[in-house]
């Protein structure tokens, strides 16, 4: 079954409309995202110009980290809801360290996030709990920890002007700013590793059929272990490139942002139900996400309130594409 | 072996009965050691606030009786404030009507979305979520309306036979539910769809009907939250009203014994559940913890309330 669904065999006995389906479930957001970019850069002079299109990628760049990690979550039948709250605390992690200069600032965040990480997957992997509710408990307590650290949230840790960690949000090539290109690497990183190694096969094998997988010495604990572990890694990383950026570890950020990512991951093609979804489908549900706000800001005189009208809408047309085009299980 | 099974009872009593035990070791705690616990002053306030929790709750208890989860309520909550002042000029009924209107059609849709797309209930209500609440600001503006209408302010602030009208509400509908569950075909039905699905398709139960019927009263019921929660706040808030409610709601359920594995309902453990987690953070509030420390105490009830349940599911 999961061989199937992640390397589906191209018979040309294979009835059409079930390749037709196959394609959109794969490739929908990347060709959603072509019309949407198409007729925004024919609709708006502005959408095309340099300086728009670095914002943009800047934009994305934060909330694909963050999705690259719930896209393994998501892959092996799993959720994870502590991300904002993950993100928000990194970000406050690395301000709060950099006083002690780039590593601590660096290194904090991601110890702190990946232990709560590895907190969540023990507890999913080791009792059975569900996911769910463990992230939920987490989201709860990581946000509680960063209050407790920002005297309840009152107190906003600054990054010292001329701090070497600085650079790493806000440093530039060729226009585009170091986000960028970190999140692109770790993209590209994060799809090799699930399509092409023996960690990605069991992260598919998980999700797919869990049973199977277990009869088959597939480590489906050790798997949970770690895809909750890298999701909190890479939600703290994120934070702490948006505090670089930012210049400070702001306490308000985060809050729904396990939505968004959810969301993205989703509308990349990957199902809710596990066994299922490609990092590259992620990346083009951020870019179309983010596309798709770049225009409402665009048009100006619409309140900025349609922004969640239509990602919630565009949510909706996907699932119920996916759910009809898709045979599941 | 005479171990293994204490171990055993114990788990089982503490699933039956913890909530229970909490609630009643809270109070005696307070009682004890928190200065002007015991006024009714206090406890107005304190089940003021739960109210709306508590409807809340009731609905998503339904919900995830189905093996489902209801993520829009908060977002329902929203849709149902921006509507009241729209209204209002017509006199209180015809708002409320159309704030309950509101909750009734999200629910249904995401019943619809549920029953007959056969989405799975997390998704399908995550769009309401995000849609819900961007509508709500879309149809207020964007802006907090205060509201003037005395009758409709009234449920917020005026008492019946003693008791504030929104904790009546409360405890009516919490009495409506336990008997819906316990009394009715649809209860029976409910429950059934939770812990069997197929089996239910098999018995020849009214399976999707019964599904979209579950969803749509919660959404009421979130609107019923979100009336009583303008009417206390005295004025139409579509971005802050609500917020995060969904977690609330699901932790009362949870924290009450409802396994979210489906086919099972504690209304009574729900309504606990409720003031259980309101207990916790009036103690903690009381006693200058801050709300930090509150957060990251309910997180651990979370945990530990789910941990105890889970070997239920071995039923």
């Amino acid at each position: 079954m999961t061989a199937q669904m992640t390397a589906p065999p191209e018979t040309p006995a294979k009835p059409r409309r079930e390749l037709v389906a196959s394609v959109l479930q794969r490739q929908g957001a990347a060709i959603a995202l072509v019309v949407v970019v198409a007729v925004a850069w024919l609709a708006f002079p502005r959408f095309g110009s340099p300086d728009n299109l670095r914002d943009l990628a800047l934009q994305s760049s934060f909330l694909a980290v963050i999705a690259l990690g719930m896209t393994f979550v998501i892959i092996t039948g799993g959720i994870d809801l502590s991300v904002g709250s993950l993100y928000a605390l990194g970000g406050v992690l690395a301000a709060y360290g950099s006083q002690w200069g780039f590593l601590a600032a660096l290194l904090l965040p991601l110890l702190v996030c990946g232990a709560i990480g590895l907190v969540n997957g023990l507890l999913v992997a080791r009792t059975g709990m569900a996911p769910f509710i463990v992230t939920l408990a987490s989201l709860l307590f990581a946000r509680g920890l960063l209050l407790a650290i920002t005297d309840e949230g009152s107190t906003t840790y600054q990054i010292a002007p001329g701090s070497a960690f600085l650079e790493l949000g806000r440093g530039t090539v060729f226009g585009f700013g170091y986000p960028v290109f970190i999140a692109a690497a770790l993209c590209l990183l994060g799809g090799l590793v699930l399509r092409r190694t023996r960690f990605g096969q069991s992260v598919f094998a998980t999700g797919g059929a869990e049973q199977s997988a277990l009869l088959m010495g597939v480590p489906v604990a050790r798997t949970k272990i770690a895809v909750y572990t890298l999701s909190g890694v890479l939600s703290g990383f994120a934070g702490a490139l948006t505090a670089s950026y930012l210049q400070s570890g702001v306490t308000v950020i985060g809050v729904g942002t396990e939505l968004d990512a959810i969301s993205v991951v989703v509308i990349g093609g990957t199902l809710l139900t596990g066994g299922a979804g490609t990092v590259l489908g992620t990346v083009m549900g951020v870019g179309l996400r983010n596309v798709i706000q770049n225009i409402i800001n665009q048009i100006g005189t619409l309140d900025s309130n349609y922004q969640s009208v239509v990602s919630g809408a565009f949510l909706l047309v996907v699932v119920v594409l996916q759910r009809s085009l898709v045979r599941r299980r | 072996m005479t171990i293994a099974l204490d171990r055993a009872r114990t788990t089982r009593w503490l699933q039956e009965y913890g909530v229970y035990a909490a609630v009643v070791a809270l109070l005696l705690f307070n009682i004890a050691f928190t200065a002007n616990f015991l006024s009714v002053g206090n406890f107005r306030t304190q089940l003021v606030q739960a109210a709306p929790v508590c409807i809340v709750a009731l609905g998503m208890a339904l919900v995830i009786g189905t093996e489902g989860v209801d993520l829009s309520v908060g977002a329902t909550m929203a849709l149902a404030a921006s509507l009241i002042p729209l209204y209002l000029g017509a006199g209180p009924a015809p708002a409320i009507a159309m704030a309950l209107l509101a909750g009734l059609l999200a629910g249904t849709f995401n019943g619809f979305l549920v029953a007959y797309l056969g989405i799975q209930p997390i998704v399908a209500t995550l769009a309401l979520l995000v849609g819900g609440r961007g509508l709500a600001l879309v149809i207020a503006n964007g802006q907090l309306v205060q509201l003037h209408d005395p009758a409709f302010l009234a449920l917020g602030t005026e008492d019946v036979l003693g008791v504030p009208v929104g904790v009546l509400v409360a405890g009516v509908l919490a009495v409506l539910v336990a008997l819906l569950v316990g009394r009715t075909t649809f209860g029976r039905a409910l429950v059934a769809v939770g812990g069997n699905r197929a089996a239910g398709v098999l018995a020849g139960l009214p399976v999707r009907r019964v599904l979209l019927g579950v969803y749509a009263l919660c959404g009421v019921l979130a609107a019923v939250a979100g009336v009583l929660s303008t009417a206390r706040l005295s004025a139409s808030d579509p971005a802050d009203i609500g917020l995060l409610m969904e977690l609330s709601a699901i932790t009362a359920v949870v924290v009450g014994g409802t396994p979210l594995t489906g086919g099972r309902v504690r209304i009574l453990g729900t309504v606990m559940g409720v003031v259980l987690m309101q207990l916790v953070r009036a103690t903690l509030i009381k006693h200058n913890l801050p709300d930090s420390t509150a957060q990251m105490v309910q997180a651990a009830i979370i945990v530990v309330a789910v941990y105890v349940a889970r070997e239920r599911s071995s039923r």
